[in-house]
């Protein structure tokens, strides 16, 4: 960079000016999370019946990707276009844990498996697969499926994430390698139709540990289930965002190579939050399997995953909180397009994509900071 | 494998070649030159498709004499709107975010999506495909290679891409515009202090690796027929190409693009398409492991 020959992207601050403090930080801003867990807890219960309350989870599932997204993009200074591969590998390892429990428990199963003369999951059927893989066969037991939920991304991320910035691959080139995994594994899950399911996913749950999936009040217990999981999320996220490191991770994103210098070692710092929003967007899609039925490719690739990232931007790539709301709004936009006029949704979200870098780069939460010294301004004159 | 059949495969990977390459030649000079990543590069490139498209429409309805010619002013007409939308594209969004390479790739996305919707609503959800004209129907097969025969069309479009890749190495090394336009790429403000107009340099360079992707979808309406994500289909696969060559290099880029495509037509004799790319796409992102800066990369330390 000395001579300047290219640009390196990767050393030049990528953040404007405006956005290199650490987050809104005034007075008040502690009462986000409150407002946030009555709004979910409380008030939205109250409002909205079981079909609406389910979307909203749905919506809500897509958070845990975007709180990550503001984590190591906000504050670590990393744009993963490939956060659709993590929240799929949630998903999927959810769904093969359905799948079997719904393959090999319950009278329609086993109806199924008398007229095939095996129990595989239907899809192995139709693609005549005569034994089930060996890999998926830890997924019958919950014991390995929810730790492996948690624990596969992290080591996938981690690894990935560590080895390329310790090579100081980072800025851009790092984006377009997330952008390409991410195409990759829904190219192979199409690819390989008879044990992924292929293009449609795999779908049809009949339960989870024996509760069964369409029993009375079971939609509205797992809207439960997701906030809370939402808003331990949130805290932790929080927690690393306020401590030493959330600092750190910010002088990374701002001045790598002063950090460095002062003999930190980036590529860990920035390997270790790439790992937890990895997680997050696994968990996000293992709750996103349970409640919509479905772990499908077109979560998986490119469209979704730069979709999440719209989410976070949307919402303030600095705001945690702010994450959760834009999920939930452009979640609701898409819902409203789709049931209206679906032929707009791609101009409404491509002018929402520059309307927010151009003009709104610190998303609603930004204008919630602007509005509110406004507002400050207005009482002090 | 028999002779006949690698020389067929070679020749396949040939013509993937030079889409990926005119794509990625394009990417690589405005990449280059501005660390500036445009996500709607194969939304350009389908862009050029549909001028194609709508040109031999309009020569078919109006000019059927000159039909058997289209073609030609096809490409020059794609070149000319890409070009024209890169230039506005760049005066109108692309200079406001140069300091922020990463929200480029999110507004360039955007900008996709909408171009996407567009050419579903102008030219619709099915694929359109142009008619070839006859003097390309056909195939050359050589009497030394009795078995295997190349179809005249995907020769022509090597041809132009290499005709293609020799103007923009004149371009750029050759004329004063070239000169101006590595001058910013290597000092952006001593450029400017020697009377370098750069912005002016940055939108016409910008609008030139536009037109290129044009030309690119111009070729590509010989290959196959057009859709409405076409482009997206194309673009994670031409960022490859332009990491994997080295940014610096425009040979580099070229040499990639050859290489992958080269390997994309062998893999596809052994596996199905689609896992032919996904495994490249992997044995790149390992690749690039050990040279971070590409195959081709300068041995400058930045």
């Amino acid at each position: 960079m000395a001579n300047g020959v290219i640009p390196a992207p990767a050393a030049a601050p990528t953040a404007t000016p405006s956005s290199r403090r650490l987050g809104p930080a005034d007075r008040l801003s502690w009462l986000g999370l409150p407002i946030l867990a009555a709004l979910l807890l409380i008030a939205l219960p109250l409002a909205l019946g079981e079909f609406r309350l389910s979307l909203v989870a749905k919506y809500l599932c897509f958070a845990f990707p975007a709180v990550g997204i503001v984590l190591i993009w906000g504050y670590g200074g990393i744009l993963s276009l490939g956060q659709g591969m993590f929240f799929g590998l949630g998903s999927y390892i959810m769904a093969m844990f359905l799948k079997l429990e719904s393959t090999e428990s319950g009278s329609s199963a086993q109806a199924l498996s008398s007229f095939f003369g095996s129990n595989l999951p239907d899809f192995m059927v139709w693609n005549s697969v005569e034994t089930l893989p060996w890999w998926w066969d830890p997924f019958h037991s919950i014991w390995f499926t929810i730790p492996a939920i948690i624990i596969l991304p992290a080591l996938v991320a981690f690894v990935l994430a560590y080895f390329n910035f310790r090579k100081r691959v980072g800025g851009v080139y790092f984006s377009i390698i997330t952008l390409a995994l991410a195409s990759i594994m829904a190219i192979m899950i199409i690819g390989q139709q008879g044990v992924t399911g292929g293009v449609n996913g795999i779908t049809d749950f009949k339960s989870i540990l024996g509760i069964s999936l369409e029993a009375e009040g079971i939609r509205t217990k797992l809207y439960f289930v997701t906030v809370g999981f939402l808003l331990v999320s949130l805290v932790v996220g929080s927690f690393i965002v306020k401590s030493r490191l959330g600092k750190i991770l910010v002088a990374i994103r701002d001045r790598e190579d002063r950090v460095r210098f002062s003999g930190y070692d980036p590529a860990l710092f920035k390997a270790f939050i790439f790992a937890v929003a990895a997680v997050l967007a696994s968990i996000g899609g293992a709750l996103f399997t349970i409640q919509v039925g479905l772990a499908s490719p077109s979560l998986v690739g490119i469209v979704p995953s730069i979709e999440m990232v719209i989410y976070a931007a949307v919402g303030g790539r600095l705001s945690l909180i702010g994450a959760v709301y834009g999920a939930v709004v452009v979640g609701a936009a898409k819902t409203y397009f789709s049931e209206n006029f679906v032929e707009y949704w791609l101009y409404f979200i491509g002018a929402l994509f520059i309307i927010v870098v151009m003009f709104l780069p610190q998303g609603l939460a930004g204008l919630v900071d602007k509005l509110r010294s406004l507002s400050g301004k207005g009482r002090s004159a | 494998m028999s002779l006949e059949t690698f020389a067929m495969q070679a020749f396949n990977g040939l013509s993937l070649f030079t889409i990926l390459g005119l794509m990625a030649i394009g990417l690589a000079i405005v990449f280059g030159l501005m660390g500036v990543i445009n996500m709607a590069h194969g939304e350009l490139m389908a862009l050029g498709a549909y001028t194609t498209y709508a040109t031999s429409l309009l020569f078919q309805k109006y000019m059927p004499g000159l039909a058997e010619v289209y073609f030609l002013f096809g490409i020059v007409l794609a070149f000319a709107v890409t070009f024209a939308f890169g230039f506005a594209l760049e005066r109108g969004l692309i200079r406001f975010l140069y300091k922020r390479p990463l929200d480029t790739m999110l507004a360039t996305w955007g900008v996709s999506l909408i171009m996407q919707q567009m050419f579903r609503h102008v030219f619709g959800p099915k694929e359109v495909g142009v008619p070839t004209v006859s003097w390309l129907q056909g195939a050359w097969a050589p009497s030394f290679f009795p078995a295997a025969s190349f179809p005249l069309s995907r020769i022509f479009i090597i041809c132009l891409a290499l005709v293609v890749f020799f103007a923009v190495f004149l371009l750029l090394f050759k004329t004063r515009w070239g000169l101006r336009i590595r001058a910013v790429t290597q000092n952006r403000a001593m450029s400017g202090a020697a009377g370098i107009n750069t912005e002016r340099v940055d939108a016409l360079t910008f609008a030139l690796g536009c037109g290129l992707a044009g030309i690119a979808g111009s070729s590509f309406t010989m290959l196959a027929s057009t859709g409405p994500v076409t482009g997206q289909q194309y673009v994670v696969d031409t960022f490859i190409v332009v990491v994997f060559g080295g940014v610096e290099s425009l040979l580099g880029t070229m040499l990639s693009a050859f290489l992958i495509g080269e390997l994309q037509s062998t893999f596809e004799f052994l596996m199905t398409g689609s896992m032919a790319k996904a495994s490249i796409l992997l044995l790149v992102i390992i690749a690039l492991y050990f040279r971070p800066n590409g195959l081709f990369a300068s041995k400058v330390r930045h």
